[in-house]
């Protein structure tokens, strides 16, 4: 066969690489990218159900008027776990999890730049996991995630929630810094050859950026919960006003880090959805230095936002005109990144896997998120419209579509590399279908809710105009979403267990972890192929079909093993 | 058609009615709704097309197109103009929103206030420089509502309410709000937007009632367990009506320190405690 001059000879490479123990050993010695993954993976997804439970829980209890399902301590503690597990044990990390598994197949590295890094950043997760998890033993938080002083203080949050609370912050903090600056050395230093800034993968540039940001943002945390952690215990004062501290200082410190966080959050969700949609659309990604610089842009900006958290706080009109601006100005990189990839659709043949329904459905939700954004950054109005389930609908619209459907996204999409099985489309689109439904449902009121005066975090109304309705609809649509979710988890057991082969390269995509056979090899390749372009899978298969068909073909999809061949 | 696209209108946008601040944000927010329902259907509309048109078919090519610096160009500029116009229509309509008038003559007869507490940073008066300066005080978990006209020379003996704000109609109510312990936010949804009372600071807003009523809120920021019962009530009363309950107030607070005083008599002569310092 011809295929077989254009197979390069197997070079294992085991003198470089240690055999991993068998059996759970090997999973916690490991020090392989791929392992740490996969173990990010599934703990943040285990952690993303507790959350949802929370979510379900207080969706319950707001049901009906004055309901008295759950009481006013154990409603506060369910929306402080919900919140700080979703950002801090789910996003972020699982970001971190994707990031860990495909940066280094997709510039074409054996591992990431420290191991042995790696592998503590995974264990600082879990153990931030453990403690905050393990207050629910004693005294959960409830001060919210944003843990505001004086309320966080120690004189009004006396339990040690609010301690687990702040080591969670430490822990996971000092996991994601660690994170950031091996992820950041990696891309830096460890690309394949050939593979310039200007080709690498959109997700690489997300995942560039996020570690930035984490680099700048975390410290800021860092300092501000052990200034709280030091005034609760150690008789400082820099938040209590009757000593000279500030009130506010906290304000300003938790959003200089918390708005950053958010862009570390939807980013990486950006990547996801700029690797998928040309995959599927079988057509370049539309504008990629639009792209990868408005991903840039949208980063530094985000440093200059943070105040627009703060518009009801007494800060001086100088800070609202500003804050104002700098948050009109973050919406066109942003919207710039929308039409890209509406026009990365534009006149391609879009087949409708699993993945791009996900990647899709999570634009559409964030297109109105990003609206709600620009209403929310117009300070008269929120001063009407903050604090309020209007919020609550405008965070969960950016973090669902930004950040969660493009995360499902990549569960499909990436699911058979991992584990080299093709998790069903048909149940796919199911859990496609319910989370889609079930996140308009739930949240698509909750603005009109907001805007009729129900603030947030409240463990109760009263049953005035339509409050009860709108509650009711949202709850239903909670469990809509539930079962969507559900949906998924059932569909990755049954692959598990009985999956359909994926092969190396099973959506004839276009960068390098699919030039590996799934799941990759310990040492991921062999060989590591020269890059020409952003889209070098895409090149060697049209190398391969050149050289097995003798002339260049349109149809790619006429050599389906091609990649299977040259990859093993 | 007009009245239905108004009545849905309606039905997406804050609550109004109540004071002039809370109309002009009303009506801000309803030409950026209808900006962003351009914005959110031809958005959403172009996705959806481009999924259904350029659906994968059979013998269907894609166009290998990587990029149209033109269109590129376009569209961010397009976007940017956008948010400058919303920029410039936030700013125009911005001392309509913030900038309280002057009471009606129908009002409460007021003193002028005084200027130094003009020093800080948004405190607004009207162009008269008079209006009825309402202290909010937020504490876990109820207002308290410190009216002027303090009977001592430290500021002690003000008339105050509790939950209820009564206010006069027709009249510049300026509020300086503040609190006790943790973070409240003061929000009466018709009569204009929230501010936070942070201990330590002083945030202020004001609102002026046509209409008599009773306007409801709640605390807007997270203060605790008893957060989602820390309620608010403005009654707007005619001005005379008004100057009734304050005087009502004023009695029923100088009756009280009268009792008070009697009591403090009564402990000392009781226990013969005369010694004590701060009975």
């Amino acid at each position: 066969m011809a295929t077989a001059q254009l197979a390069p000879v197997p070079q294992i490479t085991v003198d470089r690489v240690r055999p991993q123990p068998r059996g759970w050993r090997g999973w916690v010695t490991t020090t392989d990218h791929k392992r740490i993954g996969i173990l990010y993976m599934v703990t943040t997804f285990a952690f993303f159900c507790l959350g949802g439970v929370e979510a379900l829980l207080m969706r319950l209890q707001l049901g009906s008027p004055e309901n008295t399902l759950v009481a006013p301590i154990v409603y506060n503690q369910l929306f402080t776990m919900h919140g700080t597990t979703m950002v801090f044990l789910f996003v972020v990390p699982m970001m971190a999890g994707l990031a860990n598994y495909f940066v280094p197949l997709m510039i074409g590295a054996r591992d990431m730049a420290f191991p042995r890094l790696n592998a503590l950043s995974y264990w600082l997760l879990l153990a931030g996991g453990i403690v905050f998890y393990a207050s629910l033993f004693w005294n959960p938080p409830e001060a919210g995630w944003v843990s505001f002083v004086p309320l966080a203080n120690s004189t009004y949050s006396p339990s040690g929630g609010e301690d687990a609370w702040i080591y969670l912050i430490h822990l996971t903090g000092l996991s994601s810094l660690l994170g950031a600056i091996n992820l950041y050395a990696t891309i830096a230093n460890m690309r394949a050859r050939g593979m310039s800034w200007g080709r690498m993968p959109l997700f690489v540039w997300a995942i560039l950026v996020y570690s930035v940001l984490l680099i700048f943002a975390l410290p800021v945390i860092a300092g501000a919960v052990t200034m709280l952690l030091t005034d609760r215990h150690f008789g400082t004062h820099f938040f209590d006003p009757a000593n000279g501290g500030s009130a506010l200082l906290w304000q300003h410190l938790f959003w200089f880090f918390g708005h950053p966080e958010v862009y570390i959050m939807v980013l990486p969700g950006f990547g996801i959805i700029s690797e998928i949609l040309p995959v599927f659309a079988r057509k370049p990604i539309f504008g990629y230095r639009a792209i990868a610089a408005s991903t840039v842009a949208i980063a530094f900006l985000g440093f200059l936002t943070w105040a627009h958290h703060m518009f009801t706080a007494p800060v001086p009109e100088a800070i609202l005109v500003f804050v104002l601006v700098s948050s009109f100005l973050i919406a066109v990189p942003t919207g710039v990144k929308i039409l890209n990839w509406i026009a990365t659709l534009w006149r391609g043949t879009v087949e409708y896997s699993t993945a791009l329904l996900f990647c899709v459905g999570g634009i559409s939700i964030f297109v109105i998120g990003g609206i709600s954004g620009i209403f929310l950054a117009t300070f008269p109005i929120d001063w009407q419209v903050n604090e309020t389930y209007f919020v609550v609908a405008h965070l969960h619209f950016v973090l669902l579509g930004g950040a969660v459907l493009p995360i499902f996204g990549a569960i499909y999409y990436w699911f058979p590399k991992i584990t080299g099985k093709l998790l069903s489309e048909p149940l796919g689109r199911v859990s496609f279908g319910l989370i889609f439904i079930g996140v308009f449902t739930t949240f698509l009121l909750q603005h009109v809710m907001g805007l009729d005066g129900m603030p947030r975090r409240i463990y109760e109304y009263p049953n005035v105009g339509h409050l009860h309705l709108y509650n009711l609809i949202s709850t239903v649509g909670s469990f809509i979403l539930g079962a969507g979710v559900l949906a998924t988890i059932i569909n990755v057991t049954i692959t598990l267990r009985r999956g359909v082969v994926a092969g190396p390269d099973p959506w004839k995509a276009n960068t390098l972890e699919w030039f590996t056979p799934s799941p990759p090899p310990q040492n991921n390749f062999d060989v590591i192929p020269r890059v020409r372009s952003s889209e070098p899978m895409k090149d060697i298969r049209g190398e391969i079909e050149r050289r097995t068909s003798g002339a260049p073909s349109a149809g790619a999809a006429t050599v389906p093993a091609g990649a299977t061949q040259v990859g093993i | 058609m007009g009245h239905l696209a108004s009545a849905a209108l309606a039905f997406f946008t804050p609550e109004s009615g109540g004071s002039q601040n809370a109309n002009q944000i009303n009506t801000l927010y309803k030409i950026e709704l209808v900006i962003a329902l351009v914005i959110f259907v031809a958005v959403e509309a172009a996705l959806m097309y481009a999924l259904v048109r350029f659906r994968a078919r059979k013998g269907a090519v894609a166009a290998q197109i990587r990029g149209n610096t033109r269109l590129e160009v376009g569209w961010t500029v397009g976007a940017a103009l956008i948010l400058v116009a919303l920029a410039a229509l936030t700013f125009a309509k911005l001392s309509s929103i913030e900038n309280p008038p002057n009471s009606g003559p129908e009002g409460i007869r007021l003193a002028s206030a005084s200027g130094g507490q003009l020093l800080a940073s948004n405190k607004r008066l009207p162009p008269n420089r008079t209006s009825l300066e309402i202290h909010v005080v937020g504490r876990q978990y109820i207002w308290q509502f410190v009216y002027p006209g303090a009977s001592e020379p430290d500021g002690l003996g003000a008339p105050y309410s509790y939950e209820e704000m009564v206010v006069p109609t027709n009249t510049t109510v300026t509020l300086d709000i503040a609190s006790l312990d943790v973070v409240h936010s003061w929000w009466i949804p018709e009569l204009g937007g929230k501010f936070q009372a942070v201990p330590g600071y002083h945030n202020y807003t004001w609102f002026k009632v046509t209409k008599p009523g009773v306007y409801r809120g709640q605390c807007a920021v997270l203060c605790g367990r008893g957060h989602a019962r820390m309620i608010a009530t403005v009654r707007a009363v005619p001005p005379a009506q008004f100057e009734a309950w304050r005087a009502r107030q004023k009695q029923l607070l100088s009756e009280a320190n009268a009792q008070a005083k009697l009591a403090r008599e009564k402990i000392k002569t009781q226990t013969g405690a005369g010694k004590v310092e701060n009975p």
